[in-house]
């Protein structure tokens, strides 16, 4: 099988470049893995010079999200079998790369921090557990699943041109995930904290964050709850 | 720059709303200027004038291009926010876009009550 994979060491390389790798892949084989991540790894054992995140494998821990044949997703859960040849990998786009596949998501980060990703609730906590009913628990599905593999948002123009200001489609998932919680006590002033031409307004509803989600959520589905719920309140 | 990675610059919303509203507005007028255009079996110059002699669709018409403008007004300024960085740059820009919708507005009025 082939593979075409970017390659950027900024300590010997003056310019990014692309590499040509060649695997034996044999489909039939009962040990040998059936995904993307395990074919790098190989080729890893091969050339140790290339660099890539990865951690669980199978796709819970977000770290090898990258650029596959022009679209991003998790190695581990990218079936070899359904990719085209030569297969070309690049980092996830619009975040300054580190090296190889490894890019810097010091900015991504910085906007999940800033929509406070953590339950604000100024009552005593209770003796056993703060409730909620299955109803309200249900509003969290589609929200609470996000594994921060940063797909979305780097598939995003709105994120790639303002990613200082933009909060993106992962943080803003994010911010609904503690709006919509019951038992959270801050949502006026968390709707405060995105009301702003940028940090939500840059959304114009292209839906890339959708089309790629390796867990298959829905970012625009929450930021159009957002706006309704904007809406509501001032209205 | 100020933070704005602390909180939100409280506006924006009723700019998302208008543009939706006003793309709505826009949609009506067009479905109904293009179903009127065809019903006319001869569509020439008496029968246009005939058409927007009539107040109520000089005033739709009105609505109309106040909704395109208004939804114009919010498309460049966003796009000026995305690609001009300094300030002063981008509020100039911004006041002589906003003249212009004036003019537009102030010359839309005239055209369609001065036929």
């Amino acid at each position: 099988m082939k593979f075409r994979i970017y390659r950027y060491n900024p300590e010997t390389d003056a310019q990014p470049y692309m590499q040509d790798y060649e695997l034996d892949v044999d489909m039939a084989s009962p040990t040998q893995g059936k995904m993307l991540l395990d074919a790098l790894l190989r080729i890893k054992e091969a050339d140790d010079s290339l660099s890539l995140r990865k951690s669980c494998r199978e796709g819970v821990c977000g770290s090898d999200g990258m650029n596959i044949n022009g679209r991003n997703g998790l190695a581990c859960i990218t079936p070899l079998a359904s990719l085209k040849e030569p297969v070309e990998l690049r980092p996830l786009p619009g975040l300054p790369v580190i090296r190889d596949l490894v890019v810097d998501m010091t900015q991504f980060f910085k906007q999940y921090h800033s929509i406070k990703p953590y339950l604000v609730n100024n009552d005593a906590p209770p003796e056993t557990e703060r409730l909620q009913s299955p109803a309200q628990r249900a509003e969290l599905d589609g929200l609470y699943e996000c594994i921060l593999c940063a797909c979305c948002s780097t598939a995003c123009p709105s994120f790639w041109w303002n990613p200082d200001k933009f909060v993106g489609p992962a943080g803003l998932l994010q911010a609904y995930r503690f709006i919509a919680d019951t038992r959270d006590q801050v949502t006026s002033e968390r709707l405060d904290n995105l009301e702003d031409p940028y940090r939500l307004f840059r959304c114009h509803t292209i839906m890339s964050c959708v089309d790629v989600c390796p867990k298959e959520l829905n970012p625009t589905e929450a930021i159009g709850k957002i706006k309704d719920m904007m809406v509501k309140r001032t209205v | 720059m100020v933070g704005r990675i602390v909180t939100g610059a409280h506006y924006g919303l009723r700019d998302w709303l208008i543009q939706r509203i006003s793309a709505v507005v826009m949609v009506l007028y067009m479905l109904f200027i293009v179903g009127y255009a065809l019903l006319q079996p001869h569509l020439d110059y008496d029968s246009w004038t005939r058409m927007f002699s009539s107040n109520v669709l000089r005033s739709f018409t009105l609505l109309f291009l106040l909704a395109l403008y208004y939804h114009a007004w919010i498309g460049v300024r966003d796009i000026v926010m995305d690609y001009v960085k300094p300030a002063g740059v981008r509020l100039v820009i911004h006041v002589l876009v906003i003249l212009a919708l004036l003019l537009y507005a102030i010359w839309s009025v005239q055209i369609l009550w001065g036929m």
